[in-house]
């Protein structure tokens, strides 16, 4: 009996007194104190030091945009560092161009604070609020894609230009064992301040879209922040073309909604490309904008068209009709928004036919 | 007690009892971080200075608390819970001191805590019966000949990426092939003294 008391106590003897030195350790040296962080040489902030810069700002209420949850894999949460982020890490170099690391651009997520940091970051970004919010509406438009209608609970409102986004913040579920987030664009219109609508696609194994595709229902809780984004309606007198794929609609809907809502009579045409009928949604939508709104035209364009369906719209890709419609252009703006390689492709061609380049807005997922 | 003079413990556990080329211990990390010579001198630098404070904190753990107590049977736990702790210890340091090469590290830094280089280091130094001077011979001994031995082969697959190796060969076989073939070469130093 005397040998089992006198063994556990040696050994809880042993493990306490190393304890008790990590402390001593995680005190002196793993505490790095409270550490002042300047952010565009104005606001001040004071956080408790060792946290990544992502987590700090965030924990102060100013949320960089980060999909990936910081882990440095996806390069969203990009801001200059004037002073005090120590050395740029070898996971950085990776998304971080050469140009921008002259500039002192680094990852939020990838630097420590530990010394007294200088930073700058986009004014829109103090605008940046995280949201609760209640699922009022999924459902499903195509068999991809689904609509959202997401209320802002605790009377909170989101003030947000047409054309951003926000992170939507998908918890832990039975496939995912961590919290990630991810950006959608609002298709709602900015006077709707107490609601968001998002339209999402399903990506295969994403796990982010898995979550809201196969888990998310009516009535549930879920999280967003924002608003993000240098893709907005910009208040001129151009005539704006618009062209989209699939979900890449949803800003555009939010800047033809506000444009309806404000009364702006700006000629518009919208050029959407789809795979198939059934890839159409918001028809009926796009047919109430073309009737109220002052001069709006809806170009659906489907690529791969079902011998058995009747589709008496433009075919091929959307490129095509928009071929149709580039005259004059120099006195035009353009809304893009698609995947990289439809953006390039369209930027590409608009830029030959001589639209300035600097009245292309595009955003790329 | 073993006779031997510490400083023939120390240059033989460089070079006829190294433990990566004679003992293959602490393989893991030998393999999987040797793409770079200063990453690779960095974590060696880490195992060292494990290696060396282990060894020593263990020796005086078993002989002042667990020989006395009749306890020696306790210790595999004893020993390993204060590898642990020494390694969280310079994780800390390294995270604080060395962001650069806390990153290029990852998880290879908190795994030298089961380096079985340590652990059997610590083994050995029970075993064979050192004495504290001989211990601490050993121990940083030990650690400095897997330095050389990880900083070694980092320097050799360096020149591995400008050289045409079989395909069937590239990444661990190559490794593994080279590692064979230090081994054979330290094993002409065996002549010189042995400690096992």
């Amino acid at each position: 009996m005397n040998d089992i008391v006198s063994t556990v106590a040696i050994m809880c003897g042993i493990t306490g007194f190393l304890a008790f030195l990590l402390t001593l350790a995680k005190r002196t040296v793993g505490d790095y104190g409270i550490v002042e962080i300047t952010i565009n040489g104005k606001k001040r902030l004071e956080v408790r030091g060792g946290d990544s810069l992502l987590s700090a700002l965030s924990s102060e209420k100013i949320f960089i945009p980060s999909a990936c949850g910081g882990k440095g894999t996806c390069g969203y949460c990009k801001l200059k560092v004037i002073e005090g982020g120590g050395a740029i890490l070898p996971m950085e170099e990776g998304l971080i161009s050469a140009e921008e690391i002259g500039e002192g651009v680094r990852l939020a997520c990838q630097i420590k604070v530990k010394e007294p940091i200088k930073i700058e970051i986009p004014e829109d970004l103090f605008n940046v609020k995280e949201y609760k919010a209640i699922v009022r509406k999924i459902e499903k438009i195509t068999p991809q894609i689904k609509h959202l209608i997401l209320d802002i609970v605790d009377g909170g409102e989101i003030d947000f230009k047409p054309g951003q986004y926000v992170q939507l913040v998908a918890p832990p579920y039975a496939e995912s064992d961590e919290s990630v987030q991810r950006a959608y664009s609002i298709a709602s219109c900015p006077d709707d301040k107490n609601f968001i609508e998002l339209i999402i696609g399903y990506v295969e194994g994403g796990v982010c879209t898995t979550y809201i595709h196969k888990y998310l229902k009516e009535g549930d809780s879920v999280n967003f922040n924002g608003p993000f984004g240098n893709f907005f309606y910009k208040d001129n007198e151009r005539e704006m073309i618009m062209v989209a794929a699939g979900t890449g609609m949803a800003p555009i809907l939010s800047i033809l909604r506000a444009m309806k809502s404000s009364g702006i009579n700006r000629r518009c045409s919208f050029f959407f490309g789809a795979k198939t009928k059934d890839d159409l949604f918001f028809m009926d939508k796009m047919q109430n904008l073309e009737e109220s709104l002052f001069d709006f035209e809806f170009v659906p364009a489907l690529s791969r068209i079902d011998p058995e369906d009747d589709w008496e719209g433009e075919r091929g890709r959307v490129t095509e009709p928009l071929l149709r419609h580039l005259d004059h252009i120099e006195n035009k703006e353009a809304y893009l928004c698609g995947s990289p390689v439809m953006i390039d492709a369209i930027v590409k061609l608009l830029i030959e036919k001589g639209m300035n380049e600097e009245h292309i807005y595009y955003d790329k997922f | 007690m073993s006779e031997l003079n510490p400083f023939v413990l120390f240059t033989a556990s460089i070079f006829t009892s190294n433990m990566i080329l004679a003992n293959f211990l602490g393989m893991c990390s030998f393999i999987a971080v040797s793409k770079d010579i200063k990453t690779s001198l960095g974590l060696g630098q880490a195992v060292t200075f494990v290696l060396t404070f282990t060894t020593v904190i263990n020796y005086l753990l078993y002989k002042y608390v667990l020989i006395p107590m009749g306890l020696e049977y306790l210790r595999y736990i004893v020993f390993i819970i204060s590898i642990a702790a020494f390694v969280q210890l310079v994780e800390m340091i390294v995270e604080r001191h060395l962001p650069v090469l806390h990153h290029a590290l990852g998880i290879f830094l908190p795994l030298i805590t089961v380096n079985c280089a340590i652990l059997g280091v610590s083994l050995f130094m029970v075993i064979r019966r050192y004495s504290l001077v001989q211990s601490l011979a050993f121990g940083f001994g030990s650690g400095v000949g897997w330095t050389m031995a990880i900083v070694a082969l980092a320097g050799l697959k360096k020149r591995l990426n400008e050289s045409r190796v079989p395909k069937g060969l590239r990444g661990a076989g190559i490794t593994l092939i080279i590692t064979g073939l230090m081994a054979l070469g330290f094993m002409g130093f065996s002549g010189m003294m042995q400690i096992s």
